[in-house]
């Protein structure tokens, strides 16, 4: 159970975490720069559990991995969108940071509404009512079981992914 | 059979592949430069293998170069160890990494490559599929030499006609893109044809695949032709081309009705006439990147630029693509006529792009940049703002002062 933080359409990487506070590998560091301009009370404010709900096109622009880990780092669960731009959706799942396609969620739902998400179903519970989330592709699916590319590449090669 | 992406890998695999596929397939280089090679190297050092290939990782300092923190100097220290403890051959602090993927020749027609940055779509130019990822996959090819791809179905776009006076391959693509919006290739390949891109040079296709990634594109494709062969400086190139192809979608566009076409705040696909904004005045001017920082792009800027001088309120900074480029465009005396001018030339790289390093804006200030992003915060300030075109839009508006016509001006 947590809250939602509502953004809107083509939430860019540069929106995420902004490049000049990207010059580090430092998890913490970049967790509290997570949205630090395009909302500045998100750092402080989030708690473990809540939830970014967002429009079309999450994640636009940029390939670095800073954003979804920015994301992660800060506490949030999950990020539900109606659409992701396909290299933050990649990087997001190979990290390990459960993204969750759902259209119908982003009307719905207001900042701040408590909100419940299952990342292994993709049942989510919001504003009194309940949504399901599109099933993430095959290769995704193996990812996420696995915990991450990594790990999943570590412990049986690409023999997984070449079965898909 | 089947589209330029489907036919480069079906040779690679040996086997007919189809789009919608899922894949495991070699690749011929991985590129990483120094915001995203840090990262790399954690996800490599996690797989705890030996590296693929030391001829085959491409590593660039481009983004912040020279360094101008501790922060970034210790990430260029890392990258620099990591080098030297795996005998990685091609290490380049020398220009932009996708202008030096191509100038040194690893971007081949049929070839496939991988890079830890969304404009590697770029070497799409010459035939090659080429794809932007994150730092964990590039890492996990460092150790495997490997990656997935769902082989993606493709969007034809067809460039009829020929460029009229004052417009460049930038006005096409930003053209396109407001047409397809930010996310209209998302997932796709995108093919360039027709003959208005027959007719280009590569320096000219490089900024169409360059701004494939900007709606969404997972690659930019053009046929290697006599263009590609002679640019290659062979006799031979791949006989690469569709063959009975079947496109997701067709896209046509005349160019000889495309106007200079301008991206205004806050998204790429906010593209309007360049008539409709023009007079708003400037701080700044960037004339450089992946998408316009080659030689014939400084080209264009010298030409307006010779004899005249860059209005005093825009500070102008222009940033070849890379020393190769920097060094002939000192031989053909563009340097001399940017200086001349008055505006700062810096050294090859991306400039104030990404707003790391230098040529950051301040809140309520108004820049007009040649680059492919012009998201709130890109270039320093989330309150400032950025406009993207042509170098010939670039240039004459840092004469002007102000957002200008290039066809006014010559």
């Amino acid at each position: 159970m947590g809250r939602a933080f509502k953004l809107g359409d083509g939430v860019s990487t540069d929106a995420i975490i902004p490049g000049r506070y990207n010059v580090t590998t430092d998890l913490s560091a970049l967790g509290k720069a997570c949205l630090i301009e395009a909302r500045p009370d998100f750092a402080a404010t989030v708690r473990s559990g809540d939830v970014i709900v967002a429009g079309r096109n999450f994640g636009c622009g940029s390939s670095r991995e800073h954003a979804p880990l920015a994301i992660q780092a800060s506490g949030v669960k999950a990020v539900v969108a109606s659409s992701f731009a396909r290299i933050f959706y990649r990087n997001a799942v190979n990290i390990g940071l459960p993204v969750i396609q759902c259209d119908a969620l982003f009307e719905a739902v207001e900042d701040g509404d408590t909100i419940d998400v299952d990342v292994r179903t993709g049942n989510i519970s919001a504003a009194g009512r309940t949504f399901q989330a599109e099933p993430p592709a095959a290769v995704a699916l193996k990812i996420m079981q696995a915990g991450t590319l990594v790990d999943l590449i570590k412990t049986g090669g690409w023999a997984a992914i070449e079965e898909v | 059979m089947g589209t330029l992406t489907e036919e480069i890998f079906s040779r690679r695999l040996g086997r007919r592949v189809r789009a919608g596929d899922t894949i495991v397939a070699p690749v011929d280089y991985a590129m990483s430069h120094d915001v995203t090679t840090p990262l790399a190297i954690e996800a490599f050092r996690k797989m705890e293998m030996p590296l693929w290939d030391p001829e085959r990782v491409v590593l660039v300092f481009d983004h912040i170069l020279p360094a101008n923190t501790v922060a970034a100097a210790g990430l260029h220290k890392l990258i620099r160890e990591f080098a030297e403890e795996h005998g990685v051959v091609h290490l380049f602090q020398e220009g932009i990494c996708h202008l030096l993927m191509v100038e040194k020749g690893f971007a081949r027609p049929g070839g496939i490559i991988v890079g830890a940055d969304s404009h590697s779509t770029t070497y799409g130019a010459l035939g090659c599929f080429a794809a932007g990822m994150g730092s964990t996959d590039i890492g996990v090819v460092f150790a495997t030499g490997r990656t997935w791809f769902r082989v993606p179905q493709t969007i034809r776009i067809e460039l009829h006609g020929s460029l009229p006076e004052g417009v460049y391959p930038k006005d096409l693509a930003l053209r396109v893109i407001k047409r397809l919006g930010a996310e209209g290739a998302n997932y796709l390949a995108v093919e360039w044809g027709g003959e208005a891109v027959a007719a280009m040079t590569i320096d000219q296709r490089l900024t169409l695949a360059n701004l494939t990634v900007d709606f969404g594109g997972k690659a930019g494709l053009c046929e290697p032709d006599e263009v590609t062969r002679d640019y290659l400086g062979e006799a031979e190139v791949s006989d690469l081309q569709p063959r009975d192809p079947e496109y997701l979608q067709r896209v046509e566009l005349d160019a000889a009705e495309v106007e200079p076409q301008i991206a205004c705040p806050p998204a790429i696909d906010n593209v309007k006439d360049l008539s409709a904004v023009e007079g708003l005045q400037l701080d700044e001017v960037f004339i450089g990147s992946c998408a316009n920082g080659r030689l014939e792009d400084l080209a264009i800027v010298a030409r307006y630029f010779e004899g005249r001088q860059v209005h005093p309120r825009t500070r102008t900074m222009v940033v070849p693509g890379s020393k190769k480029i920097y060094m002939e465009a000192l031989k053909a005396g563009y340097i001399e006529s940017f200086m001349r001018a008055g505006a700062i030339v810096m050294n090859a790289g991306c400039g104030p792009c990404l707003g790391r390093q230098h040529g950051v804006l301040a809140p309520g200030e108004r820049a007009l940049s040649t680059s492919n992003r012009n998201y709130p915060g890109r270039m320093g300030s989330a309150n400032a703002e950025i406009y993207l075109a042509s170098p010939a839009v670039a240039a004459a508006s840092a004469l002007a002062g102000a957002i200008a016509d290039p066809r006014r001006v010559i």
